[in-house]
């Protein structure tokens, strides 16, 4: 029998087996035939999809618009950097603050809703801000996008490391992911976490229990744009750059079918395992057809008819068959 | 002296349908009060003007001297009214002790902590163990609650009331889809019960109700039609003509 209150593992096999295989990956990448900076990127979107399962798995609450999130934090990063002079840090923070502030104002006009008003009410939000960037070209770039994003050096105070290199960016961003992972992990075991998830099971009851279950609402939504505008950020700084494709409707839709196939609503580590599968896909399939979308597509479909636990929750069934003994 | 609980001429319209109409009555401390009527007589209505779900349309509500007409359901918990659903209305991939965890005070006062486990609540998960002891439910405290049997989770039901420490329980058709055993087992616990908490109890098992409840407002038609204590209930003849009183 479980636990009547789950615990977090101090130590998860799940995120030592995550940090060894990424920690070693700029060993072996190469030789598997990938390239280093894929690595780079599935952390970021890694960041992002964690950031997004707070509020899909979690609270219950799709958001069909958090690409706009990602997107801001990929241009208030490069914004804070062309236009304040700010260095890694500050613009970071900038990248983490504009996305909690659109996250904020967003939520504040949702979150008396849930369901299908809930996800059309994200879309419509997304594009705004997507449109906003095509069009506002005196801050934006236009359709251009901000270009000239330097990767400003990491400044520890008593050391510098240049970013130069995809493998530096690479541990850079393998540290920050790991934060996000054990703050994460920690909050889903947590009081918060744990209401959090009763107002997603039943609202009215939350509600009669006397909790306010709007504001646990409101704040799921900013704490996991906070996430989502640090992976932007990270994003601009590797790309070096920022545009309208990060925010639109396709990179919404990405990071839904990374959480959904990984199986973030069985599994905390479903979207970790869902970003690499997507990337990979996208990068295996892609060299052999332009129209990878359209098979990774049917995987999607076929995951959400037959598997809706994702990949994940094949995990789990797997787990169990191999150790009928066990509870 | 003024009543501890109390409904003042409620009133409660849904577009041309009177729901209900001048409902009035008053509880006092400690008192077990059941309101009883027909189905459609307008007793859950009554249920949601009182707990905050609904607001009415005239009338008030008065708990302890404070007038609590039209707050938030919330609000309304956090003055110390906790109340059950007569439709299951569980966490159901929660366990038992955790549902009833999140009915606690002590959990309430750390609810934004996103640092510390909800594991370590131990204040919470203390008051949350007692009042799944207290229904009969100690040895099931990790079962998830979408697995209980079905009187299990009525009891449970009652357990998240109690684990809120109320001072004042709402009790919606407890008896609903009870076998003879699960309400005995309930009538037992109410009588537990009885003396602690303030209980309004709606019913329209008459027999269970006359059985435990100091006093009774009839409810029929959106008014009540009669009010008194079992005995004197079994006797009116409006009661009588009315078939309830079985």
């Amino acid at each position: 029998m479980n636990a009547p209150i789950p615990r977090a593992a101090t130590f998860p096999p799940a995120l030592l087996a995550t940090v060894a295989l990424l920690a070693t990956a700029p060993l072996w990448i190469t030789k598997v035939g990938l390239y280093p900076y894929i690595a780079v990127e599935v952390m970021i979107w890694m960041m992002f999809a964690l950031g997004y399962n707070l509020l899909l798995g979690y609270a219950g609450l799709p958001s069909f618009g958090h690409g706009a999130f990602f997107g801001i934090g990929a241009y208030a990063f490069g914004l804070a950097q062309l236009k304040l002079g700010a260095q890694l840090w500050g613009a970071l923070a900038a990248g983490v603050a504009a996305a909690v502030v659109a996250g904020a104002l967003v939520a504040a006009c949702i979150s008396h809703r849930r369901g299908i008003y809930y996800a059309l009410l994200t879309i419509a939000f997304g594009q705004v801000f997507w449109f906003v960037s095509i069009k506002w070209h005196a801050v934006t770039g236009g359709e251009d996008g901000l270009l000239n994003i330097r990767r400003p050096a990491l400044d520890l105070g008593f050391a510098q490391w240049s970013l130069a290199s995809n493998e530096a960016l690479h541990y850079l961003v393998l540290v920050a992911l790991v934060v996000v992972v054990m703050l994460l992990a920690r909050l889903v075991h947590s009081p918060y976490g744990r209401i959090l998830g009763a107002v997603k099971q039943n609202e009215a009851r939350a509600a009669f229990s006397g909790h306010n279950t709007w504001l646990y609402k409101w704040s799921a939504f900013v704490i996991s744009c906070a996430v989502t505008g640090l992976a932007g950020s990270f994003f601009a700084l590797a790309q070096q750059s920022a545009y309208p494709n990060v925010m639109s409707l396709h990179s919404s839709g990405f990071v839904v079918m990374m959480v959904l196939v990984g199986g973030g609503l069985v599994s905390f580590w479903g979207p970790l395992v869902g970003a690499a599968f997507f990337l990979l896909a996208r990068d295996l399939l892609g060299a052999y057809t332009e129209t990878w979308l359209l098979w990774f597509g049917l995987v999607f479909m076929a995951v959400v008819l037959f598997k809706p636990e994702g990949i994940a929750g094949m995990w789990r069934d797997g787990a169990r068959r191999l150790r009928p003994a066990s509870p | 002296m003024s009543a501890f609980f109390s409904a003042e001429g409620l009133a409660k319209r849904f577009g041309d349908r009177l729901v209900l109409q001048d409902v009035t009555f008053a509880l006092t401390e400690g008192e077990v009060h059941g309101i009883i009527g027909p189905n459609g007589a307008g007793k859950t209505t009554c249920f949601h003007v009182l707990t905050g779900k609904h607001k009415p349309d005239a009338g008030r509500v008065m708990f302890r001297g404070q007038d609590i007409t039209g707050l938030e359901p919330r609000a309304i918990a956090r003055l110390g009214i906790a109340r059950s659903f007569q439709l299951m209305n569980l966490f159901d991939d929660y366990s038992a002790l955790e549902n009833a965890m999140i009915a606690t005070r002590p959990l309430r006062a750390v609810g934004f902590d996103t640092w510390r486990p909800a594991a370590d609540a131990r204040a919470a998960i203390d008051r949350a163990g007692a009042a799944l002891e207290e229904v009969g439910l100690g040895t099931k405290m990790a079962v998830k609650a979408g697995s209980l049997s079905y009187g299990d989770r009525r009891a449970l039901e009652i357990a998240v009331a109690l684990a809120a420490d109320p001072q004042m329980l709402f009790l919606d058709e407890p008896t609903a889809g009870l076998g003879a055993e699960g309400i005995d087992r309930l009538a037992g616990l109410v009588r537990k019960l009885k003396g602690r908490i303030t209980m309004l109890v709606i019913e329209h098992d008459m027999r269970f109700l006359l059985g435990l409840a100091d006093r009774v407002s009839v409810v029929h038609w959106g008014q009540v039609i009669a009010r008194g204590t079992p005995a004197e209930l079994r006797a009116d003849p409006w009661v009588r003509r009315s078939g309830m009183a079985a």
